[in-house]
């Protein structure tokens, strides 16, 4: 049985790390988008893992369901992101040093800290072989109307704030709004400028 | 589950994801880009969190609460971010982060 969790735990962590590789090196951003939410869906399996059923759930309905549908129609409304020929990465002395102070991050900081520290993990409650005493969904609930009530009515209010200023950003009247052209538009304008490129033998 | 897997290797796994993110969003000349090493990081954050809360306090909803609430703000945090790249590709024509520069001195 351990050895099964092992080896979950590995595949589900190559995958987030993987996942996570691909998100910030590959040049369309649009394969970045579809990674991510593999990225997520990692995440989402190491929380089922970790025995937080109810966060997992939560992670694929608003992760994948609604943060990855929005960054993918962000990239589609905004045009001439995907393009292969375009440089993704910052360039030269900045890259390299984006690229230092992420590893030096991860191999000077945080892994030693984390390899240094007496954990002091308590051993699992309750009598040998029962299940262990978990706060579940029915608690989390709870903690929302009693323990938590006002952070939990700040979050709906700062969800509120959002939407609207999303809206208001991102609103543009009718009168000044440009025509854009269809993706079968953009391929038929394409075809006919590659057309004209050719001599106009045949 | 928590004899199996030892707390640090957890941890490093949302460590590597928090770095691989900073470097997306430091690195990335594309705005949407950016957003996503941003949630990445914030991903790296919510596993620290659960990772704690399954490890030692269990029987307490502190950490999970704390990862909902963090959800809820990346969510916001998304829906607005996008909107301002919508709006300043209306403006300026352009997605890369470094060609947008009036404010510069």
């Amino acid at each position: 049985m351990t050895l099964v969790i092992q080896l979950i735990f590995g595949l589900v962590a190559a995958l987030i790390i993987g996942a996570a590789m691909m998100v910030v090196l590959v040049r369309n951003v649009i394969h970045a988008a579809l990674w991510l939410i593999a990225c997520f869906f990692g995440v989402g399996a190491l929380y089922l893992l970790l025995q937080a059923e109810f966060l997992a759930v939560v992670q694929v309905l608003i992760y994948v369901g609604a943060i990855s549908i929005l960054i993918l129609f962000a990239i589609m409304l905004t045009r001439q992101v995907t393009g292969e020929g375009v440089r993704q990465l910052v360039g030269g002395w900045r890259l390299w040093l984006t690229v230092a102070i992420s590893a030096l991050l991860f191999a000077v900081v945080i892994v030693p800290t984390v390899a240094s520290q007496q954990w002091n993990v308590p051993p699992p409650l309750g009598p040998e072989g029962a299940p262990e005493p978990l706060a579940g969904p029915a608690e989390l609930g709870r903690g929302f109307v009693s323990e938590f009530l006002l952070q939990f009515e700040v979050a709906g209010v700062l969800l509120t704030v959002a939407l609207i200023g999303a809206i208001v950003v991102a609103y543009e009247e009718r009168a000044r709004r440009r025509r854009v052209l269809t993706l079968a538009e953009e391929h038929e304008l394409r075809k006919r400028a590659a057309a004209s490129d050719q001599p106009a033998g045949d | 589950m928590t004899n199996a897997i030892p707390l640090e290797a957890v941890l490093v796994v949302a460590g590597a994801l928090f770095c691989i993110g900073l470097f997306g969003a430091l690195s990335r000349r594309n705005m949407v880009g950016i957003l996503m090493g941003v949630e990445l990081m914030l991903n790296a954050v919510n596993i620290n969190l659960v990772a704690f809360w399954r490890y030692l306090e269990p029987r307490f909803i502190t950490g999970q609460t704390f990862a909902l609430f963090v959800i809820a703000v990346a969510a916001a945090e998304a829906a607005v971010g996008l909107a301002m790249i919508i709006a300043i590709y209306r403006s300026w024509q352009t997605v890369n982060a470094d060609s947008v520069d009036s404010l510069r001195g």
